[in-house]
């Protein structure tokens, strides 16, 4: 049997729960991840947010009970000895610290986002030209091409060949992942991948002028089966 | 006893006011003191923040609500970019500048700024500067392609109108006040520190700005030499940027970031003197761990130039760059948090007092840790991939910015405030000024990381219903408007205070520093008598200071020759070596202003004969300026010196010119490595660099006028040594011989831009060379002008074995011409010879 102010307090931590689930959600969310290259960027995000959370309230605590409490008279040693302390641990160990800890963990999380050569199932290779203001998107494997609509395989990563025809541009699809910016005259790769089939909205990120609020793409992830058919369907 | 104190007094103000006092009616515009300057630049700066704050107020209007139609892209584009720009280079630095103007000399016991007419000058290129790009809003043509005008969104294809014109030369123009300005500061700082203030008295306050100075002096030049390719490949289709022809885009966002990234700490260290200045104070003990700040100051101006790619990190850079530039972002942190907790430490020792401005400085500390911090996460690569480019970054960064600028800055006006009107602030009407500034700026900025996070990028002008962005955009938008209703009561405030505030004693906040001795309002000439100092704590250790300095007890209290002087001390030790004498009012500075505001508005018109004239006319009156120096009778009438005292800088061999000069040339250095840098950088990464086959300067064409160049600079080190050892001898025909090399350097440079097969509008290779050739060519022509002014100056009586310091000044620019000449030479004529390519 449980007690009553339990189920209560169960009720409440399930409550706050969603409402903290839905103010995550939303189509271009990047802390709904829905590949892991945006997963690991939201697990780093939580991460981080909680930690700095801490130590802002303990520096700001701090400081306030600096402010407030009853000075006392030091000799000046003590004195020195006092400051000393505050600046080695404070201004020098801690951010050491902090920063050793998470480049360790940092780093290796972003290698895991390149495009990499895999051991099993290539990547599926998809060429995204930006335009003023439109995204066009070539299947080089296939022969096929759309404008500001990607259909991909759910389960399998793609590498985005991203280029400009015009200004610079930026290609995001914040649920599977970071942003890699379209340059004139260059190509980037951007590895994804989503894990379900779904709808996936992306938007230019690098402002490229006037219509720059409406360069919108949607990624459509299919299961691999029913891609086969799209792209049968598609082919010249 | 006291009467005569007071009668002695009275006679030295009378005296010393009469030299130094400023010109009323329109003879004010003339008027060069360092005072008056600093306040005109805060008094500028805040309306043209207020113009900022107009657009962000538009900005977040347009943004409360999804598909708003408030504004249309066009003016909203325009909005953002104006925020931005006036914001950084038209509020923060000259704000922050024109406090240390109207401080700095009062700081380090100084009468005034070593070079007043540049102070003027740097005012007025601000103004004008500031006018012209203003007036573009009201004509509905303001740049509208972001504050980092990133190419090729900015070139001449995708913007045709004037609107990027408008801030290419504007900014230039506004930054040739910055550099000026901060040009002068470090000279100041160095070289006009009361006697026996050494480097380890001088107030921290100094020596943030100092750190402040020389960033401006090695950061700006390089978006100065952005501007003006961008501005040629614009108007004269040189292609830098044209990835088609051989530019890179990215070579842009290079030059922009080697300065953007600078910028925040040129606006943060000012800011965090002002906390390290006050905290002390308001501790009442002295700040704890004095030697940790300024090894942090050293240290943060050194690393923010390691930092710039940061901004770059989804462009497509290698990874291993990448990482070198995350851990060197994060490693930024220490410096600032030795600060932070200096800070702590004194007032965890001390015994604080909790006025205003402490209050404004506990919401600095939360607002700027808070933005340090998601300055930190921002700095690990694969979390930035994702937030890159969103509003999150619009949150860290007004965090950082308005947390590290703006708040200490609030702080440090009330705290100074008595210091200009001799009126105490109010605590109440302050206090709501500071809870809705501070509930406001949390209401828009913190929710706004959310904002960011659910993906909503910056700089797009709407956005769909549904996306889950518009409760968060409008808590934001609410929240900018309570924050804008806070800094009007704060401005009504201080605004008030002037007719209302009560009497301000003398020390209001029984503080520790100099400036509380030149009295509240301030005297003309801050000092009656340079006091020595021999503490970092003058007014704690000697409280008698005040009086003693009034009476006339200490150095330089002679007034009756007439002169503005003051002393001109060793940079380290402050021991006293030379008086400087000071020029008086000047219309100089104003006219060349004038000039340059032709040069710019003529450039953006476009037309370029006018434009040429009134470079022409700008340049002679520079010339006139340096003609009236020196021995110069309307710039020294009197020579006498009191028995005791140093000699006058004129009969020695370093005055403040030299050191000028100096600073000056590392700003040009600056700019010359940026070109450099540009070359290889496009050499080796542009997608479509192309190398002639057969170079257009065969290794042969240029050496004359290498051969030219040394030996000219050779002779005149000649001279120099020769005034050294006293044995000059027909100095006269030595300039002119000098000049004469100069001028055969410049011919033959002519020569070879005129005759090389040079096709600078077609490949991003030629298009550097000429800016090279011509770089070396305004150098060669400025060194023969300047050494054939030195032969004229003789022949007056100005310049020789009396007067013998300025020949040693224009020798460091011969000097420079001359390794740019072979540095050139080296990397652009023999390098690509190595590289097999041309």
């Amino acid at each position: 049997m449980v007690a009553p102010w339990r189920g209560r307090v169960g009720h409440g931590f399930v409550a706050v729960a969603y409402i903290l689930l839905a103010a995550c959600a939303g189509p271009q969310s990047t802390l709904a991840p829905a590949g892991p290259a945006a997963r690991i960027a939201a697990n780093l995000w939580w991460g981080m947010f909680i930690v700095s959370a801490v130590v802002l309230l303990v520096i700001v605590g701090l400081w306030l009970y600096a402010l407030y409490r009853t000075p006392c008279d030091h000799d000046a040693v003590t004195l020195r000895r006092i400051g000393q302390r505050w600046i080695i641990g404070g201004g020098i160990i801690l951010p050491s610290v902090s920063v050793a800890v998470l480049l360790a963990f940092g780093i290796p999380l972003g290698h895991r986002m390149l495009p990499l050569p895999l051991p099993g199932d290539q990547p599926l290779r998809i060429d995204v030209m930006a335009h003023q203001w439109r995204w066009e998107v070539r299947y080089p494997d296939h022969g096929i091409v759309t404008n500001d609509r990607l259909v991909i395989p759910a389960g399998r990563a793609i590498d985005f060949h991203v280029g400009s025809a015009d200004v610079i541009h930026s290609f995001w699809v914040p649920r599977l992942g970071g942003k890699i910016d379209a340059l004139p005259g260059r190509t980037n790769v951007l590895r994804l991948r989503a894990d379900q089939p779904g709808e996936y909205r992306g938007q230019c990120a690098e402002f490229c002028g006037a219509e720059h609020a409406h360069m919108v793409f949607v990624v459509e992830a299919l299961d691999a089966a029913v891609f086969e058919d799209w792209v049968k369907t598609r082919k010249p | 006893m006291n009467t005569t104190a007071s009668e002695e007094q009275e006679r030295l103000h009378a005296g010393f006011h009469a030299v130094w006092a400023n010109p009323r009616g329109w003879r004010a515009l003339s008027l060069v003191n360092h005072t008056t300057l600093g306040l005109r630049f805060m008094g500028t700066a805040v309306v043209f923040f207020l113009i900022g704050g107009l657009l962000a107020m538009l900005v977040r209007a347009q943004l409360a609500l999804p598909n708003q139609r408030l504004l249309d892209h066009e003016l909203y584009n325009q909005a953002f970019t104006m925020h931005g720009t006036v914001m950084m280079f038209l509020f923060a630095v000259p704000m922050l500048e024109g406090l240390a103007v109207y401080l700095i000399p009062k700081m380090i016991g100084a009468r005034d700024l070593v070079f007043p007419r540049l102070t003027a000058l740097g005012y007025w290129c601000y103004l004008f500067g500031g006018l012209i790009l203003i007036s573009s809003l009201f004509l509905g043509i303001a740049p509208d392609s972001g504050w980092f005008m990133y190419t090729p969104l900015s070139s001449n294809v995708y913007s045709p109108g004037p609107n990027s014109d408008f801030w290419l030369l504007g900014i230039t123009f506004i930054e040739i006040s910055a550099l000026a300005t901060a040009v002068e500061l470090v000279v100041s700082i160095l070289r006009t520190r009361t006697a026996d203030m050494s480097l380890d008295r001088m107030p921290l306050f100094a020596w943030y700005i100092l750190g402040m100075a020389l960033m401006i002096v090695v950061g700006f030049p390089p978006l100065i030499l952005g501007s003006i390719l961008l501005e040629l490949e614009r108007a004269a289709g040189l292609p830098f940027f044209d990835v088609t022809r051989g530019g890179d885009p990215v070579l842009w966002q290079h030059l922009f970031w080697l300065f953007g990234h600078p910028e925040v700490y040129i606006i943060f260290l000012p800011a965090a003197g002002i906390v390290s200045t006050l905290i002390p104070v308001f501790a009442q003990r002295p700040i704890v761990g004095y030697r940790w700040v300024v090894l942090s100051i050293i240290t943060t101006s050194f690393l923010s130039f390691g930092l710039w790619v940061h901004h770059m990190f989804t462009v497509g850079i290698p990874h291993l760059a990448q990482a070198f530039f995350s851990a060197a972002s994060m490693l930024v942190a220490i410096p600032t948090a030795i600060q932070i907790f200096v800070w702590l430490a004194t007032l965890w020792t001390g015994r604080p007092l909790f006025r205003l401005p402490m209050l404004w400085l506990v919401g600095f500390l939360v607002v700027f840790v808070a933005g340090g911090l998601t300055g930190v996460m921002l700095a690990l690569v694969p979390f930035n991939w994702q937030v890159h480019d969103t509003h999150f970054i619009v949150a860290h960064m007004h965090y950082v910015l308005v947390g590290g600028m703006f708040f200490p800055m609030v702080a440090g006006l009330y705290y100074w405030l008595p210091h200009v009107s001799g009126r105490m602030p109010s605590e109440r009407l302050g206090r709501w000024g500071f809870w809705l500034t501070f509930v406001g700026f949390n209401l828009t900025f913190l929710i706004m990381h959310w904002t960011g996070l659910l993906g909503m990028p910056r700089r797009i002008y709407t956005y769909g219903a549904g996306l889950g962005w518009d409760l968060p955009n409008l808590v934001s938008s609410i929240g900018s408007f309570v924050m804008a209703i806070g800094i009007a009561a704060v401005l009504l405030d201080i605004a008030l205070h002037f007719r209302f505030g009560r009497i301000a004693p003398p020390n209001p906040w029984n503080a520790d520093t100099l400036e509380w001795a030149t009295g509240t309002p301030p005297r003309m000439y801050n000092f009656a008598s340079q006091p020595g100092c021999a503490t970092r704590h003058p007014l704690w250790d000697q409280p008698e200071l005040p009086e003693s300095i009034a009476d006339g007890k200490h150095w330089l209290s002679i007034f009756d020759h007439g002169r503005r002087e003051t002393l001109g001390t060793d940079p380290v030790s402050g021991k006293v070596r030379e008086i400087f004498h000071l020029p008086g009012n000047s219309w100089l500075p104003l006219l060349i202003a004038l000039g340059l505001a032709v040069v710019c508005i003529s450039l953006l018109a476009r037309s370029y004969a006018i434009a040429a004239l009134a470079a022409l006319a700008s340049v002679t009156i520079m010339l006139r300026w340096s003609w009236v120096n020196g021995l110069h009778p309307a710039a020294l009438a009197d020579l006498r010196t009191q028995l005791g005292d140093p000699p006058l800088h004129t009969h020695t061999f370093d005055g403040p010119g030299r050191w000028g000069m100096g600073v000056t040339l590392i700003a040009n250095a600056s700019l010359f490595l940026a070109l450099l840098f540009g070359w290889f950088y496009l050499w080796t990464v542009a997608p479509h660099w192309e190398a002639p086959a057969a170079s257009p300067l065969p290794w042969f064409v240029l050496l004359p006028a290498g051969l030219l160049v040394t030996i000219a600079t050779l002779w005149l080190r000649r001279i120099v040594a020769s005034l050294h050892r006293g044995t000059a001898a027909n100095l006269q025909m030595q300039f002119w011989g000098v000049a004469g090399l100069g001028l055969a350097y410049v011919a033959v440079l002519v020569q070879v831009l005129s005759t090389a097969p040079l096709s600078a509008t077609l490949t991003a290779h030629d298009a550097v060379i000429t800016v090279f050739l011509v770089y070396l060519l305004l150098h060669g022509a400025l060194a023969s002008i300047l050494a054939a002014l030195q032969a004229l100056r003789v022949r007056r009586g100005y310049v020789g074995p009396h007067a013998p310091y300025e020949p040693g000044v224009v020798g460091a620019w011969w000097l420079y011409t001359l390794l740019t000449f072979w540095l050139t030479y080296i990397c652009v004529v023999l390098f690509p010879v190595g590289w097999g390519g041309g």
